[in-house]
């Protein structure tokens, strides 16, 4: 495992009291996989990855849990040590974080001059070679990012963080704001590099059919932990938390036959107010007054290493079953 | 049946700076967000609008509304041309074609209560103040946002996204319209919750009788909507036809790499390499010809010299392709 | 979310509540009250007419006296009393100030919001106006302005409106061009809203608290034009104005016999007054510009 995050709880303070954004997430990156980590906006999918690379914003902060690294436990101050050299990250929109007024070659550059202590002319060789590992023409490299279009701009951010040679890449939500095509064309390359340089990456995303083309693990977070995960190909096919069951009927198929997307009912809790049992409950059409009372820890199921946090694992099959009928999500 | 929405050759071009060397040729560069587009969409059809950024689905659905005029060509609705209108006719027209907004947090005055915005198209409309309550209880109860007295005093920002949106939909039927167009209506919200607002469009849209333009970049997605989708490219349409059709034969190259790219929920799913490389071109340069021949893996002499133009490539099915289809 | 929310608020509530929120804004507020009294109740405050020469018991001219009981802050090198003009000066200092920042907020918040929402030929007639008054130098066109209408302390409000009115119908027309692309403001035309309605109901309210920050700047800026020229010499001759209390002092020489007490206080009033002003400005823009909040 190169990154294991563990029990991991971050808070943030506001105006309305203490928001628990992430609560007790527990998941693993095997090296050199491509672990996606779904959920709806809210779950904690994009705070856990900032409390990994330790770039909470400045309200939040760890309230409890172990990020290690290589088997190296990380607290907050070491994670400015990893940044960039080992752990690289692409944050949300990357595209626009590039600075308007430089060349990108020269952003590429800067950041193996004074992060990587290159010398100029090698970081000018090592920019060229990055330019073409993620597909973009190392002619461009004297542009200005307006000069380059959204999908290109992406490339070039993951360019950026793949500076220093990372072994491990997280990505939030890297191809959301783009096209298809330019998203499918994006999702290639960075299979590409997992497979080139057996790179390991974490993939933020709220979109699982991204995971399903791209990622060989998912991790399904619910408000602000997490109900299921395991290899993507027996969660998607095989899921065992209500909650992923529900997104996968939810979600818009291109190639299936179902006529119908089946939404799931009401919206997630206020992680600022105190929850008792399964956060899904209230939502969950197979809810019982135990899964009320209290919450199952992520177990492993049946599968190997497909784990669920579900009281009623042991009947997963029958409510798979169910789950494929709309009626059952219908609200009475 | 007879079409409620008609568009002869419809053209937008934006007037873009000039560099010093086009203002000293006189020459005045355009970007053509749209470039020719004919079709009909008959009265209680559901048609989609699907493509890629600045493929000019955004402003078609906009001249349609009568929010922006077109360069050239005439968009018609109910056989009056739309340019024409002004006054009291533009007042009926406004009453019976209505909008839905990608953004559900940008739609609603913030500043109004729910109540006063969804009361605010009969407002406008001069229908009797007191005849709103009830026309807004009304709307609330075919967006299935029944508890009223929970939501008309609140605010937008007290609202989630969801629920937003089902406000804003229930502004946009308050008037009993007969067309409506969504733009991207589900785009800003989580995925829960989007097949919860797409399966009320489409009930609401059988019980009124609606004529609904889709616009959406996700062809998975209007798949649950729309019996018809037209397919565009850089301005143009590439492709019309049944939506079934599209997504399982699709016949033009663009569409083909199109249903290609699209991500499905299944890891089992094979998928097969994406058919064309590079990036949409410029608008303000298109290449002659045809529009996408650049990128087009069966590109000929011919997509050079000659614009193809739609033609029927199947029952109900028009393909803008030179290819034998 | 919680800032999405905040940001959305309705802007009016924002707007009151914003001097409890920042204790600058608080203060700058607090400063205006205390001088608005003071002015409101200058005759009290002040019974002495300011422009009288006053003579000692001896019946001599009562020139250059130090502060007393009976005269504060001492008298005048012509003998008046500087107590009685620094507070009948607050009159005048708050009447420029405060005409003149409620028409450059009208001017700028109507011709920003025709100017923005209607476009086309009004928009570039209106900015080139606005381009031609923002080229002028401002002194001199001040002082040009009273040499052809008269030194009165109204012209001056004028030339300060003249010269300000610019930069907030600029700023304001931005922000209206924003807004109009707003999907609700879409949606209300979409509704059938009239054009007046749209730019009213929908657009207006949503500048107001640029307006209250350009009202604010001009305050300063109106007070200090009119010290400023009066300090010049070129103020209206029959009002008890800051700037004419300096140049009395500077002309006098009272710096050079240490006459503090004289130039001092006006100094200090006017310095007051703009830093008012400038705190209660920054309060407004970040009401308007949630963003700028913690920086």
């Amino acid at each position: 495992m190169i990154l294991e995050v563990d029990d991991l709880r971050i808070h943030y303070a506001t105006q309305g009291g203490t928001v628990r954004a992430v609560d007790g997430a527990s998941f693993a990156v095997p090296e050199g996989k491509i672990v996606g980590l779904v959920g709806e906006s809210g779950c904690g999918k994009t705070t856990a990855v900032r409390a990994i690379m330790g770039v909470l914003s400045e309200n939040g902060r760890r309230a409890g849990g172990r990020i290690a690294f290589k088997g190296r436990v990380v607290d907050e101050a070491a994670t400015k040590q990893l940044l960039w050299r080992d752990i690289a990250y692409v944050p949300q929109s990357a595209m626009n974080s590039l600075d308007p007024v430089y060349t990108v070659g020269r952003q590429i550059a800067e950041v193996l001059t004074k992060r990587g202590g290159r010398s100029a002319a090698a970081a000018k060789a090592r920019a060229i070679e990055l330019f073409d590992l993620v597909g973009l023409s190392d002619r461009r490299l004297g542009d200005y990012p307006h000069q380059f279009s959204g999908g290109m701009r992406q490339r070039a951010a993951i360019a950026m963080a793949l500076a220093l040679e990372p072994s491990l890449l997280l990505a939030d939500e890297p191809v959301t704001a783009l096209d298809v095509i330019v998203q499918r064309q994006v999702l290639d390359t960075l299979r590409d590099l997992q497979q080139r340089l057996r790179l390991s990456m974490v993939m933020v995303t709220h979109d699982i059919s991204v995971v399903a083309y791209l990622c060989d693990e998912v991790v399904v977070m619910y408000a602000g932990q997490v109900v299921e995960s395991g290899p993507v190909r027996e969660v998607l096919a095989r899921p065992r938390h209500p909650y992923t069951m529900g997104l996968r009927n939810a979600f818009p198929d291109l190639l299936s036959d179902a006529l119908e997307l089946v939404p799931i009912y009401g919206g997630p809790p206020d992680l600022g107010a105190t929850l008792d049992g399964c956060r899904f409950a209230p939502r969950c059409p197979f809810a019982q007054d135990s899964c009320r009372a209290g919450t199952a820890a992520l177990a492993d199921a049946a599968a190997e290493s497909h784990r669920s946090a579900c009281r009623r694992d042991n009947e997963a099959d029958q409510l798979r079953a169910a789950a494929m009928d709309p009626a059952t999500w219908q609200h009475s | 049946m007879a079409a409620l929405v008609e568009l002869r050759d419809v053209s937008k071009h934006f007037p873009v700076a000039r560099t010093l060397g086009e203002l000293a040729r006189g020459q005045h560069p355009v970007v053509r967000a749209l470039d020719g587009v004919s079709f009909d969409i008959g009265a209680g059809d559901a048609v989609a609008i699907v493509g890629e950024s600045g493929c000019g689905k955004t402003t078609l659905g906009r001249l349609m509304l009568k929010l922006a005029e077109p360069t050239g060509g005439s968009i018609s609705f109910e056989g009056g041309e739309l340019a024409r209108l002004s006054g009291d006719k533009l007042k009926v027209f406004r009453r019976q074609a209505q909008l839905v907004f990608q953004n559900p947090f940008d739609s609603l005055n913030p500043r109004f209560t729910i109540y006063r915005a969804v009361a605010e198209p009969l407002r406008n409309a001069g229908v009797p103040t007191r005849q709103h309550a009830e026309r807004v209880a009304d709307a609330f109860r075919r967006v299935h946002l029944p508890d009223l007295e929970r939501y008309l005093d609140r605010y937008p920002h007290q609202l989630s996204g969801g629920q937003l949106q089902r406000v804003v939909l229930a502004r946009a039927l308050v008037l009993e319209p007969r067309f409506l167009v969504a733009d991207e209506p589900v785009s800003m919200l989580d995925v829960s919750v989007r097949a919860g607002i797409l399966a009320l469009m489409r009930e609401v849209r059988e019980a009124m009788g609606l004529t609904a333009v889709y616009i959406s970049h996700d062809l998975a997605l209007v798949r649950y909507l729309c019996e018809r989708t037209i397919v565009m490219y850089l301005g143009g349409v590439v492709e019309d036809g049944p939506t079934d059709e599209i997504v399982r034969r699709p016949r033009h190259p663009y569409t083909r790499a199109l249903v290609a790219a699209v991500p499905v929920p299944d890891p089992d799913q094979p998928r097969a390499p994406l058919p064309i490389h590079g990036n949409v071109p410029d608008a303000r340069e298109p290449p002659s010809g045809c529009s996408f021949r650049d990128r087009c893996p069966h590109a000929m002499p011919r997509c050079a010299a000659e614009k193809p133009l739609l033609r029927v490539t199947g029952k109900g099915h028009y393909t803008a392709c030179h290819l034998d289809l | 979310m919680a800032a999405a929310a905040s940001a959305t608020l309705p802007v009016l509530r924002r707007m009151a509540a914003m001097p409890l929120r920042d204790p600058f804004a608080f203060a700058g507020i607090v400063i205006y009250l205390l001088f608005a009294i003071v002015a409101l109740t200058a005759d009290q405050l002040a019974p002495t007419d300011p422009m009288e020469i006053l003579f000692t018991k001896a019946g001599k001219v009562a020139a250059n006296l130090g502060p007393s009981a009976e005269y504060p802050l001492g008298t005048t090198n012509l003998g008046r009393d500087i107590y009685a003009q620094l507070i009948h000066g607050t009159e005048s200092a708050l009447a420029v100030g405060l005409s003149a920042a409620v028409i450059v907020a009208l001017v700028g918040t109507v011709v920003g919001l025709v100017s923005g929402y209607f476009g086309g030929w009004i928009d570039a007639l209106l900015m080139r106006i606005a381009d031609m008054a923002l080229s002028l130098p401002f002194l001199p066109f001040v002082i040009v302005l009273m040499g052809f209408l008269g030194a009165e302390t109204s012209n001056i409000v004028l030339a300060v409106v003249l010269l300000l009115w610019p930069s907030s119908a600029r700023v304001i027309r931005s922000q209206v061009l924003t807004l109009r692309e707003r999907a609700y403001v879409e949606a209300a035309r979409v509704t059938g809203a009239s054009q007046a309605r749209i730019l009213f109901v929908h657009i207006a309210p949503n500048i107001l608290p640029l307006s209250f920050v350009y009202a604010a700047i001009a305050i300063g800026w109106a007070i200090v034009t009119e010290a400023s020229v009066s300090f010049l010499g070129f103020g209206d001759p029959t009002n008890v104005s800051w700037g004419m209390m300096l140049q009395d002092a500077f002309s006098s020489q009272a710096l050079s016999r240490g006459q503090y007490a004289w130039f001092m206080p006006p100094g200090l009033c006017i310095i007051l007054v703009v830093v008012a002003g400038f705190f209660i400005s920054r309060g407004y823009e970040e009401v308007f510009m949630p963003r700028l909040r913690g920086r």
